[in-house]
């Protein structure tokens, strides 16, 4: 069917793995484990999941989670046209039926009571009821399931059920160390790795100060924001003020603190 | 005294005998003092010094006054120049008529560094005019018309003049001077403590009126400079420079913390919080790279070398680290002129030490000497190769004090100029000393004496709103915190059983505001999902040709309570009145009440605290604990409500910041304080009844800003009066006391459903 072709992932993306996750997650792949990724915001999680979809050659379907999202969101609704009522998959019943992988990003976001619609495809039975429609979905042998989400801004109100977390095996990501993120940075964005390693120092000094008055640090993401603008000729400092600074923060003191950071770094 | 008996010159014969002056001492400066003014002074403006002088001598004051004119009027004309003499001499005159001519003297002494500190004739009328409105202000008067005591704190004020002009702009001064005016006008003695700058006070308020960067604004921005480009962090301390003139103390750190100057002005086009960063840069640098080494061996000189040799290491890794310091560190450092200074005549240690320091720093700077040369170019090599060590710099700096020795060296007269690094620490943490004991086996420590254990809290302090200058008093009030003794819990369960038809009616309304947490909301035309009987019987609907409803969605709500309650009790003398017409004294109905209301919320669930709190003027506000947010509402709890009593007076809006602080850290989405009071706060140090009244209203507004919903129950049927000027509409006044133990449970519930 060509509707799977558009799930698949046809560009080899950048990832540059940190240890052995791509193997491990290989492993966990042949023997389909559903699969958890946690970590910051920005520091590739979303990247590492493409890369291995891309990798095993298979459809990936992303949900990004928020709080307004129903089970019928996932599974999928009926819904009304000119002969009465049609049936619609949600993207989880897609994945099950296609056998994609399906990566549901920043689950802590949706309600936990959404959350539950997951668990029957995520142990042995690898089923997914529709009790709706009245059919049971036997998923496809190439299916998995992924989910992330972030530890950083987990509250007490959000958080995962042990019942949910129990059936996934993780990975813990983070930003990455100082020479593989400069390498990361010049790699994805073709900047000399002088300036990445200043890029990346600036990031550090914001990492820092998180608990501090920062919810995150400067993630990846926005160090590679930074050095692509530089790259299309902004000038350094103001690029830096641009994407590092102005985005994470609107307190006058740590945003002063991290101009002068910048300073500080390009002199 | 005879006038012949002192020698004048010939030309200047005429002016002395104008000046017709009989004292000695005047005679004898008098022909220098002439001199200059002839050579500075305009020709009219000769003569009325000569007439204003002889003024002063004929004042009766003795010949000190005429004496301080005579030699310092030309030095103030020629920065001013001559036409503020006569608002000079008019309030002069005016000391004269009132019985403050005690301060002329010391008026007169001021004049000269005033003068040097304003430079503008304009900025110098607005300091004549505070210091009159000060004198005016606290000269005393007996019946109104004539002013009969001297102004206590005027002469001491301009004794300080020197010291308030250096820190304080003009308006600061003005605002210092109101404050001390206000607040101690009644009060001779404390009058001249605050204005000799001794008082707390007075050294507070010249803190906060200083200009340039304070350590206090610039203190969390500082913490995250050190936490985010350094990854450390310290307390930062700040230490003032005004108040030691012999010995300027320098920054520095230990295991205390942080010591930093209260404040910094702009420099050199560096602005007061990047000279802040530059001297946290550089200790920073030495907490990171920096080794003690021994001091015993090693010279003054040799010390003083390594610690200027290490110095600039330290800056070189940093700058290494953050090139952009290099910058802050150029524009910071003094730069020596190379032949300032005739190293064979005077000591020019410090001189060659500065220059080498800053050819090191600064690589465009071009100074011949060859042995500076020398060592910065072995200093460079060995940068280059790495991070170098402490050691290697005490090697480096000790073989270039061997080579550069000279015999003037020691001499006393030491050449300071432009060799003070102001942004440098003194370098304590570098250096350990062998000390006698050190080398010994024995390690018997002499044992502490037990300590004696602490009991309750330290005070905290709270500044009080003070409506007439608009602003705050800074650490006004003091609050000690302290657990409500205990009585017996038995009481408490008594007035329960007494209330129990109130309480079971209590329960009824308790049970329909419990939270029921997720809630179906059905016939929504946008829900988040399809309901699907709704959705049948509209298209059947819609089949047959009838109007169909389009709601036939439904979606959720979230129905929780998250609200944290603060109780505060006003236990001040007047709850132990009686009330009319009932037995019971406001005190005991109070507890009744709270009884029923804390067994009410416990029965609900939010997070509640109690708390009472009685003053005894400013330096005593109790602040009583009766349950906190984590305690059960248990018998211990009981026990301290059945204690409950009643003294001393009600300053409200120190309790309420003080409850306010607790209220904050809760984590929910409603915060609610009720405050349970009799009558208006008031205080026997506080005479103007406003005061107190207009504080708590600022409390009021601080914990709005907060987050917090402060509400009041007032027990004083006269309340109508003040209560809407503290909190608005957020009252109830509670006429008739005794249905007080019904009122309260049931205010809550409408105030939190």
């Amino acid at each position: 069917m060509n509707n799977i072709d558009q799930y698949k992932v046809h560009k080899e993306p950048f990832y540059q793995a940190q240890s052995d996750e791509v193997a491990l997650y290989e492993a966990a792949y042949a023997a389909r484990l559903p699969v958890m990724v946690k970590g910051p915001t920005g520091c590739g999680k979303s990247r590492f999941i493409e890369y291995m979809a891309w990798k095993l050659n298979k459809p990936l379907i992303t949900v990004a989670c928020n709080e307004d999202m129903t089970a019928s969101d996932l599974v999928g609704r009926y819904l009304l046209d000119a002969n009465g009522t049609r049936w619609l998959d949600g993207p989880l019943t897609t994945a099950a039926r296609i056998g994609a992988i399906c990566y549901l990003d920043e689950i802590v976001e949706a309600r936990q009571d959404t959350t539950v619609v997951i668990h029957p495809l995520t142990d042995h039975r690898r089923t997914l009821p529709l009790d709706k429609k009245g059919e049971l979905i036997e998923a496809h042998p190439d299916f998995q399931l992924v989910i992330s989400y972030n530890p950083g801004y987990q509250s007490l109100m959000k958080d995962l059920k042990q019942s949910t977390k129990q059936r996934f095996v993780g990975f813990d990501f983070d930003y990455p160390a100082a020479s593989v993120e400069a390498e990361i940075l010049s790699k994805e964005t073709g900047i000399e790795t002088e300036l990445s390693a200043k890029l990346v120092k600036i990031g550090h000094a914001a990492r820092n100060l998180k608990g501090h008055g920062l919810d995150e640090g400067i993630s990846t993401r926005l160090l590679v924001y930074a050095a692509t603008l530089i790259k299309s000729g902004v000038e350094a400092k103001a690029a830096c003020r641009m994407a590092l600074v102005r985005p994470i923060t609107d307190d006058a003191d740590i945003r002063d603190t991290l101009d002068h950071a910048i300073e500080a770094t390009f002199a | 005294m005879n006038t012949e008996t002192v020698e004048i010159p010939e030309d200047l014969q005429p002016y002395w005998m104008q000046l017709n002056c009989g004292f000695a001492r005047v005679g004898l400066v008098f022909p220098d003092c002439m001199r200059e003014a002839l050579a500075t002074l305009s020709k009219d403006g000769v003569e009325a010094y000569i007439e204003n002088a002889r003024f002063l001598g004929k004042m009766g004051r003795g010949a000190e006054p005429i004496l301080i004119f005579l030699e310092e009027w030309p030095a103030v004309a020629k920065v001013l120049g001559e036409e503020v003499l006569p608002a000079v001499m008019d309030f002069v005159r005016k000391m004269t008529r009132s019985p403050n001519s005690k301060a002329i003297t010391p008026f007169l002494q001021s004049l000269p560094t005033a003068a040097r500190r304003l430079q503008s004739p304009q900025q110098f009328n607005d300091y004549l005019s505070i210091v009159q409105d000060f004198m005016e202000r606290t000269t005393g008067s007996v019946h109104g018309i004539h002013q009969t005591f001297p102004s206590p704190g005027l002469p001491e004020f301009f004794k300080q003049v020197p010291v308030l002009l250096s820190q304080l702009s003009l308006g600061g001064l003005k605002n210092w001077v109101e404050y001390g005016v206000r607040y101690y006008h009644d009060h001779p003695e404390r009058q001249i403590e605050y204005f000799s700058l001794q008082s707390a006070d007075a050294r507070a308020v010249m803190q906060r009126e200083r200009q340039g960067t304070l350590l206090v604004d610039a203190e969390r921005k500082l913490g995250m400079y050190l936490r985010g480009l350094w990854q450390d962090e310290d307390h930062l301390v700040p230490y003032s420079e005004v108040f030691d003139e012999l010995r300027k103390p320098m920054p520095y750190f230990d295991s205390l913390g942080i010591r930093l100057p209260d404040a910094y002005d702009d420099e050199h086009g560096i602005s007061g919080v990047d000279r802040y960063r530059a001297a946290l840069a550089h200790m920073a640098a030495h907490r990171r790279w920096t080794k003690p080494v021994v001091a015993d061996n090693i010279s003054p000189f040799q010390r003083m070398a390594v610690e200027f040799f290490e110095d600039t290491r330290v800056e070189y890794l940093a700058m290494k680290e953050y090139p952009g310091l290099r910058k802050l560190f150029k524009a910071l450092h003094p730069t020596p002129i190379e032949d300032a200074c005739d190293p064979d005549k005077q000591s020019a240690v410090r001189h060659r030490l500065a220059m080498v320091s800053r050819a090191m720093l600064d690589p465009t700077c071009s100074y011949r000497n060859p042995d500076v040369c020398e060592i910065v170019a072995r200093f460079r090599k060995m940068m280059a190769e790495g991070d170098s060590s402490t050691t290697e710099m005490v090697d480096l700096a000790i073989s270039f004090i061997a080579r550069t020795r000279r015999q003037a060296d020691l001499s006393p007269d030491v050449y300071f100029d432009n060799t003070e690094i102001g942004y440098r620490d003194d370098n304590r943490h570098m250096w350990v000393f062998i000390e006698e004991g050190d080398e010994e086996d024995v390690f018997d420590k002499p044992e502490a004496p037990p300590q004696e254990e602490i009991k309750g809290l330290p005070p905290r302090h709270y500044p009080e709103w003070d409506y007439n200058s608009q602003s705050y008093r800074p650490d006004w009030v003091s609050v000690y915190e302290g657990l409500h003794p205990s009585g017996n819990a038995a009481d408490i369960e008594r007035l329960l059983t007494k209330h129990a038809a109130l309480a079971k009616r209590l329960k009824k309304m308790l049970d329909l505001l419990k939270p029921q947490d997720k809630v179906r909301i059905r016939y929504q035309e946008e829900g988040s999902e399809l309901d699907l009987d709704v959705a049948i019987r509209s298209l059947i609907d819609y089949k047959s040709g009838a109007q169909p409803d389009p709601r036939i969605n439904m979606s959720h709500r979230n129905d929780g309570r998250n609200i944290a309650v603060m109780l505060l009790l006003d236990l001040s003398e007047s709850l132990n009145e009686k009330v009319q017409g009932s037995g019971q004294t406001i005190l005991e109905l109070s507890q009744e009440a709270v009884s029923l209301l804390g067994w009410a919320v416990d029965k609900l669930g939010d997070p509640f605290a109690i708390a009472g709190f009685h003053s005894n003027t400013r330096h005593d506000v109790r602040y009583l604990h009766i349950k906190g947010y984590s305690e059960p509402w248990g018998d211990e709890v009981k026990g301290r409500l059945a204690a409950m009593e009643a003294g001393y007076s009600t300053r409200m809006g120190a309790a309420m910041r003080h409850a306010g602080h607790y209220l904050e850290k809760q984590q929910a989405d409603k915060k609610l304080m009720l405050i349970l009071t009799d009558g208006e706060p008031a205080d026997i140090d506080s005479k103007d009844g406003r005061l107190l009244i207009e504080d708590a209203r600022q409390a009021v507004k601080e914990l709005d800003r907060e987050g917090i919903y402060a509400y009041c129950i007032n027990l004083d049927p006269k309340a109508d009066e003040y209560v809407a000027d503290i909190f608005g509409k957020q009252y109830t006044i509670v006429d008739k006391v005794e249905q007080l133990p019904v009122k309260l449970p049931e205010l809550f519930i409408s105030l939190t459903k």
